[in-house]
């Protein structure tokens, strides 16, 4: 039978090269003209440890990472160990034929055992010991049947033109690995048809960076934490070719202050971290809610509580981003699902941030933002909109800053614009920026004036909501099940959607939320009068959007499925669920 | 940036009603920084005073620049946010003692290693004026003021030796009573090259009564033959102190000599510049290296969008070269 996707696994320790291995892999899957989506399991070590990737390659768009791979690549004794088993029927297991031994009682019928001298034959070419993985990389690609060509061409966007020696050594080795396959019963029989048309690929994290740099991004700070980190190294290697200011700072704490001073400034301005960090930013990003500056936040969720299991995934942040700051400002918080929404809601991010003058949190997770995907295309003319600006029309005499209006939003001036000096104040302070938190507060003229001020901040929700994508409804309509999901969880609902579709002609739809605030009461609510039955799918285990849901609607899902294990959601799990569910 | 015509501290003045208490050392600081930019010919829109909170960060309503009263502790990397996004213009950054040292604290050493082109001053009254006289870091070990149950039981950063050893190139402290002087210090601040750093002595009439004008001013130790008071603050440069690193080969020395000044308390607490090092590039400069268009042109006034909203950042190549370079 001919199949129309792959799936190889990489596994080793930390220090082994296994995130490398598999990225060149997923670079040669993405030119053979696969659709090609990674995930890496690891962990906070440097050396040691166990660690694997797997990359999915597809001829039709894919929803996740897979299941059981094909191939599995061991660059170590623990990875036959632990991975061995979960071979495809009809496909390989690669291993260093010296020092790696597999166990045939626990290996699938039909699973072809491609052990070579890995680190020998490497070492004919170089002493460099990494080398072996380029090894077993080649025999990966012979026995997938791809076509070499694309090895080359991923070495060379890795090591870039000005290392040709080490291209060339490299290509060498995989040869190396292809020639060992041939000997050893050629390519699998899987017969797939390569278009060989290359595609776009590229992870959450980038497609943020990229997003972010179409919309005019000239300033980010940051402080690392996995895993938001790449998006600082990103922007820090990238950025200053756009003439981007890329700072990283003391903590989170700075990181957050200063992209609001940087907003204050007039530029767009943007700051990334994880949950950890995101709780040192809460009272600054409220700040930026009362002075009206705007400014985007990415948050990249990984495991808590507390500094939890930093190098996996959870979507458990969600009421933090909702809670942060004292008081209540106007805020939006745009949940992209996949790379291409990463991309558009980041670009978006800073419009509202700007048009509003406010917060705008981009909130996404460890498995969507380092996990690699193909993009079929990514709209690059963003359109920008920066906002009302004092100097356009109106006169510096008349100018309010915090002038109360319908939309809530204000004419803005920026430092450096003659005329239009202005304090603006994280104290409560009336139209023109004075304070009244101290020696006024309380007397019934600023009693009124506060409410007044208060209401005019939180008016922008209504503009946010009205300019901020709604939710979806994705599948058969008349389902007799609806996933209620947000965020990266999307691919597995659609895929185990379609597995159960398939297998037991059951119909099932998702219901998804690209914005989670401000929240789309009514069009949330027009969707669900034709919901029969429903399951919350969420990475956390409150169900926090969820109980978002039941608040501002009064729905309350039928069912939930939590997942809080550190790992991505799984179709085949959700398919589970969904048959218990329905039975 | 300075002005042809005759610029007059009014020009800095707003009429925002001020409450402090009266006799309060925040009055004089207010004034001296009125006072400097007038007599730098500041424009005012070409200013950005960045505090934090405290009776201290008040001061920039009663200035008519750009200002933004932030967070308690965090007016430092606010301040740089927006000097980083716009060098073009002048930033100043005002913190009390509790907040620059204590919960801004981190934000202080880090501010050295940067050496931005800014100045810093912080109103250093040994108490946490706002919030009713608990004891500032800045307070010694053993000092009871008025709110404190007992004698204070932790002993006091001193801010000059700690901006020193974080790397602030221009240090110096000044006295809120001897206004002259104070704007003599905070006009080579905001000239000086790099991150400056001022610590102001600011009586606290409502919380310190310890450190207070008098006790500054030795009304407490009169000479025994004329009466007349024995002043505890003295100006270094009255006794010949040269602060400047003429050449970097100095840098030990004049950094070892400030130091040893900046211990001194008590009978005699020197006032001027201790320190002060154009050597070490500016953060703006090191920019510069990456970003050759970075003075010109900075972040916060690069054209991002055409007339129609078109975006100007053209990213083809970049996706490109990030994918499939050689293709
Ligand atoms: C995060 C936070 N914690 C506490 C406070 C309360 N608070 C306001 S001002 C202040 C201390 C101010 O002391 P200092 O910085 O020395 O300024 P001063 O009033 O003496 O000028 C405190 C603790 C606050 N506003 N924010
Ligand atoms: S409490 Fe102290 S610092 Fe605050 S205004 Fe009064 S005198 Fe000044
Ligand atoms: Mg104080």
């Amino acid at each position: 039978m001919s199949k129309r996707d792959l799936a190889l696994r990489v596994g080793g320790a930390a220090g082994d090269g296994v995130s490398s291995t598999a990225e060149s892999f997923a670079k040669i899957s993405a030119r053979s003209g696969l659709h090609t989506w990674t995930y890496s399991s690891y962990q906070s070590v440097i050396r040691g440890g166990h660690v694997w990737t797997q990359v999915r390659g597809g001829l039709d768009p894919l929803l996740s990472h897979g299941d059981d791979p094909d191939v599995v690549l061991c660059l170590n004794q623990q990875t036959m160990d632990v991975h061995q088993a979960d071979v495809l029927e009809g496909g390989a297991i690669i291993y260093d034929v010296d020092s790696v031994k597999p166990d045939p009682t626990k290996i699938r019928k039909n699973v072809r055992l491609i052990g070579i001298s890995l680190r020998k034959k490497a070492q004919t070419l170089s002493p460099n010991a990494l080398m072996r993985n380029t090894v077993a990389l080649g025999a990966a690609v012979a026995l997938f049947a791809m076509d070499f060509r694309h090895v080359e061409s991923a070495f060379k966007d890795i090591w870039g033109d000005k290392k040709p020696e080490i291209v060339q050594q490299n290509v060498a080795a995989a040869r190396l690995g292809g020639d060992a396959v041939k000997d050893l019963g050629g390519p699998l029989p899987l017969g797939l048809a390569y278009p060989n048309q290359a595609k776009y690929l590229m992870t959450g994290n980038e497609a943020v960076c990229l997003g972010a740099l179409a919309a005019g991004v000239k300033f980010l700070a940051q402080y690392p934490m996995t895993p938001a980190s790449s998006i600082l190294h990103w922007m820090a290697s990238h950025g200053p070719k756009y003439g981007v200011v890329v700072k990283q700072v003391e903590d989170e704490l700075a990181a957050m202050n200063m992209a609001v001073g940087a907003g204050f400034a007039g530029v767009r301005s943007m700051t990334a971290t994880s949950g950890g960090g995101f709780c040192l930013m809460v009272e600054a990003i409220g700040q930026a809610g009362m002075t009206e500056t705007p400014l985007v936040a990415v948050l990249v969720q990984r495991s808590g509580p507390s500094t939890g299991l930093p190098t996996k995934t959870e979507q458990g942040d969600l009421n933090l981003a909702l809670g942060a700051g004292q008081g209540d400002w106007p805020r939006a918080i745009l949940a992209p699902r996949h790379p291409e929404e990463c991309f558009s809601l980041t670009a978006k991010a800073f419009n509202l941030a700007e048009i509003y003058q406010t917060p705008i949190i981009v909130i996404s997770d460890l498995y969507l933002g380092e996990g690699y995907r193909t993009v079929d295309k990514l709209d690059f003319n963003v359109p920008i909109v920066r906002g009302m600006m004092a100097a356009d029309g109106g006169t510096a005499k008349d100018f309010k800053r915090y002038e109360i209006t319908e939309s809530g939003v204000s004419p803005r001036a920026l430092p450096g614009t003659k005329g239009y000096q202005f304090i603006g104040a994280t104290d409560e302070h009336m139209e023109s920026g004075e304070l009244i938190s101290d020696v006024l507060a309380g007397l019934p003229e600023f009693v009124e004036e506060r409410r007044k001020m208060h209401e005019k901040r939180m008016r922008k929700l209504d503009g946010l909501r009205k300019d901020s994508p709604p939710p979806e409804m994705w599948g058969s309509r008349n389902a007799d099940l609806t996933l209620i999901n947000w965020g990266s969880t999307w691919g597995a609902a659609h895929e185990a959607i379609l597995q159960v579709e398939e297998k037991e002609g059951m119909k099932v739809n998702s219901l998804e939320f690209p914005t989670i605030f401000p929240f789309h009461v009514d069009e949330a609510q027009k969707l669900l009068r034709g919901v029969k039955q429903s399951l919350a799918v969420e990475g956390n285990y409150t169900g926090q959007f969820a109980r978002l849901l039941r608040a501002e609607t009064g729905y309350k899902p039928d069912h939930f499925y939590g997942r809080y294990d550190g790992e991505p959601f799984a179709s085949r799990d959700i398919a589970d669920k969904i048959l218990e569910v329905v039975a | 940036m300075a002005l042809e015509q005759v610029v007059k501290p009014s020009d800095f003045a707003t009429e925002v009603h001020n409450d402090w208490c009266p006799g309060c050392g925040d009055f004089g600081i207010l004034r001296t920084i009125q006072m400097a930019l007038a007599e730098l010919r500041m424009e005012p829109h070409r200013v950005t005073i960045v505090s934090g909170i405290g009776c201290s960060a008040k001061t920039i309503h009663y200035v008519k620049t750009y200002g933004v009263h932030t967070l308690h502790g965090r007016a430092l990397p606010y301040a740089a946010g927006v000097k980083l996004a716009n060098p073009q213009l002048k930033v100043l950054c005002l913190s009390g003692d509790g907040d620059g040292l204590g919960i801004g604290g981190g934000h202080f050493v880090n501010a050295g290693r940067r050496n931005l082109d800014m100045l810093y001053v912080i109103h250093d009254n040994g108490v946490y004026g706002l919030t009713k006289g608990q004891a500032s870091p800045t307070l010694k070990l053993g000092v009871q003021t008025k709110s404190l149950a007992h004698p204070n039981i932790n002993d006091a950063v001193n801010p000059i030796w700690l901006a020193l050893a974080a790397g602030a190139t221009w240090v110096g402290r000044g006295y809120s009573y001897d206004i002259k002087h104070l704007v003599s210090l905070l006009k080579q601040g905001i000239e000086h090259k790099g991150y400056a750093f001022l610590d102001v002595l600011q009586p606290c009439p409502t919380y310190n009564d310890i450190n207070t004008k008098e006790w500054y001013g030795g009304e407490d130790r009169k000479d025994a033959n004329s009466g007349r008071p024995l002043p505890r603050v003295y100006k270094l440069e009255d006794e010949g102190f040269d602060p400047v690193v003429h050449e970097p080969l100095e840098i030990e020395k004049k950094a070892t000599q400030a130091l040893e000044k900046a211990l001194e308390w008590g009978d005699r607490i020197p006032i001027g510049v201790f320190f002060k090092n154009e050597h070490v590039p500016t953060f703006e400069e090191r920019i510069l290296q990456r970003v050759p268009t970075y003075m010109d042109n900075p972040p916060a006034l690069q054209s991002i969008a055409g007339p129609n909203g078109e975006p100007r950042t053209d990213l083809t190549r970049l996706v490109q070269r990030m994918t499939f370079k050689g293709e």
